[in-house]
């Protein structure tokens, strides 16, 4: 029951994601509105003379990009409004207008006016700053962390899958899995670390290992359950078709779980993330999670700002990039085209 | 359904090996369930001969142990007691020549109305050489247009055939149809149980239709097997020898009707 709510949960919330917002369709002027902000916000970068005391490198360059998504939104404001073909940005018209008001409002309160303390709030020329200077390092530490992440999480997956079927198909391993299942399941994966780092040989292959435990433990007890709860109709029907053992698992049952399976695979992602974050501030020297630590000890505020944001960015599209291959897959689900 | 096309008739006729059904044994069947520890018997000794091509309805009362006896002609359980055989072999297992259709159409939903009708040939490892049989029946049931919709996108009646056409893919030389019409409205009744006059003639295959409806195993066979409340034993057999095509206000059928309700304790009824 409770993993059906959270099917449930899961198609409305990419319901949400995807649906038309008629509200702001009709609204054309918004769009305006937000590239005029953006421009207004690049004048008042580049014009306002940044506090004295202060040496933002950077602010020249920051209004430059201002201006170039203004100069960007007033195209799309004029072609959407000669030829009414861009929906999309029409949708996120509302939001780009916030954001220019939020950065505006960051910018005068920090670079301009100095209201907030420094080196905790810096304004945003400064993670522009540490986007472009310390890109290398930056982008060492995206590939590191998405090596590690992959690695882990496709290797828990993989086995929480195969367990998971195996434990709703064979009365005997259900037997012996399920007790350790139970027992070990509900331990965060955090909690084997110092374990962990002591036992593997590597940090690297101890976080592996975590990643998988963190990402195993929901995908088999979800794919266990959804291998259980296919419709014994549905083998009944096979097997008097003249179906053999592995075509019920691999045409039968496989396809019959995976709503449930990708319940599992999305909880194992965010669990994931956590697991990923903590071993890389705690033992493997690469990675966002190790930057972020590295500039909380240099004091670098901005830099850990700038890994934060990218960090946000790059787990919320993972996180889209499996609903969208959910919503390829499991399209029979969704039942838009009636007759 | 009735777009079936005489070409199209002839295009399966092709393909079907020629002959009529299967003829089918239950011997002296008799089954028990375990309920809570305690034997709860189903059927006894039921004992009925289906020659090739004949269209029996076994009627009997809700929860009688109908859908246990067609489980078991089947194979996907065993009897207690008793033997079954199809053309003189025993029956030890689901085999792709004696199909059911179930009451309720059981289509997967994740596969298209095609891939669901061609999950048997997939099944036997024939899909590649006989995907064309596939479309033969979906133009049998009147499916042809909705190869590539998902079950959910069809109504009720449209998925009772698109399961008679999973069934039918097979040539199946015995059609087990488990309440198939139980779910649909009365006009698409109607019209599916003028298919299934028809169909085992065209098809080939014998059929043995379950139901508790009384109408239409007198509509439907020519023979019909009563049975009584669980355990479920034959209490009559009723002989129809009306000649196909049947029409529904037949006062020899209505006669029929009120003897069989007779033979069920309903006859105040009428």
């Amino acid at each position: 029951m409770a993993t059906n709510s959270a099917i449930g949960q899961l198609s409305r919330i990419s319901m949400m994601a995807l649906g038309p917002r008629r509200s702001s369709m009709r609204q054309p002027w918004i769009l305006g509105m937000a590239a005029a902000a953006w421009l207004g916000v690049a004048l008042l970068t580049a014009l306002w003379p940044d506090q004295p005391g202060t040496d933002w490198d950077y602010t020249g360059d920051l209004a430059t990009a201002f201006t170039a998504l203004g100069g960007v939104l007033v195209l799309a404001t004029f072609a959407d409004f000669w030829f009414a073909c861009l929906p999309r940005i029409r949708r996120v018209a509302p939001w780009m207008l916030a954001l220019a008001l939020l950065l505006g409002a960051w910018e005068t309160v920090t670079a301009k006016l100095a209201l907030l303390p420094m080196p905790f709030f810096p304004p945003p020329q400064a993670l522009l700053e540490v986007v472009v200077d310390d890109r290398v390092r930056l982008a060492e530490g995206i590939l590191a962390s998405l090596r590690l992440l992959a690695g882990g999480y496709f290797l828990g997956a993989a086995l929480g899958f195969a367990v998971g079927v195996a434990m709703g198909w064979s009365r005997a391993v259900g037997y012996w899995i399920h007790p350790i299942l139970r027992l070990v399941g509900p331990l965060p994966a955090t909690a084997w670390l110092p374990l962990a780092f002591f036992v593997f040989p590597s940090s690297y292959s101890a976080s592996t290992f975590l990643i998988a435990l963190a990402t195993g433990f929901p995908v088999t007890v979800l794919t266990w359950s959804g291998v259980a709860g296919v419709n014994k109709a549905y083998y009944d029907i096979a097997r008097t078709l003249g179906a053999n053992q592995s075509f019920l698992i691999l045409k039968v049952t496989i396809p019959a779980a995976m709503p449930h399976v990708f319940v599992g695979l999305f909880m194992g992602l965010g669990n994931s993330f956590a697991v990923l974050v903590i071993a890389e501030m705690l033992g493997v020297k690469a990675g966002l999670g190790w930057y972020l630590q590295w500039a909380q000890g240099w004091a670098a505020y901005a830099n850990m700002y700038a890994a934060l944001l990218i960090m946000a960015l790059i787990f919320s599209s993972l996180i889209t990039l499996l609903f969208r291959v959910r919503d390829r897959l499991l399209a029979w689900q969704k039942g838009l085209v009636r007759w | 359904m009735v777009a079936c096309t005489a070409a199209v008739e002839l295009g399966l006729r092709t393909d079907i090996p020629s002959g009529p059904g299967a003829a089918l044994m239950i011997h002296e069947v008799s089954h028990r369930f375990e309920l809570e520890g305690r034997p709860l018997p189903v059927l006894e000794r039921i004992s009925l001969r289906l020659e090739p091509g004949e269209f029996v309805a076994i009627l009997g009362p809700s929860g009688c142990g109908k859908s246990t006896l067609l489980r078991l002609v089947a194979g996907l359980d065993f009897p207690a007691m008793g033997r079954l055989s199809m053309n003189g072999q025993a029956i030890d297992g689901p085999d792709a020549s004696r199909i059911i259709v179930f009451q309720d159409p059981t289509l997967y939903p994740w596969r298209t109305v095609w891939s669901n009708v061609a999950l048997a040939l997939e099944a036997r490892g024939l899909l590649r050489s006989h995907h064309k049989r596939v479309n033969d029946v979906l133009h049998l049931v009147g499916l042809a247009g909705f190869a590539t919709a998902y079950p959910r996108q069809l109504s009720g009646g449209m998925s009772q055939r698109a399961a008679l056409a999973r069934a039918l893919v097979n040539d199946p030389k015995l059609l087990i149809l488990d309440e198939p019409l139980g779910q649909l409205d009365s006009l698409t009744r109607i019209a599916m149980q003028q298919e299934l006059v028809s169909l085992p003639q065209r098809a080939r295959f014998t059929p043995l239709l379950v139901t508790h409806d009384v109408e239409a195993a007198a509509f439907l066979a020519s023979r019909i097997v009563v049975l009584s409340e669980r355990p479920a034993r034959i209490t009559t057999e009723v002989a129809n020898a009306r000649p196909y095509p049947r029409h529904r206000g037949d006062p020899h059928l209505v006669e029929l009707r009120r003897e069989i309700m007779g033979h069920l304790g309903l006859a105040e009824s009428w």
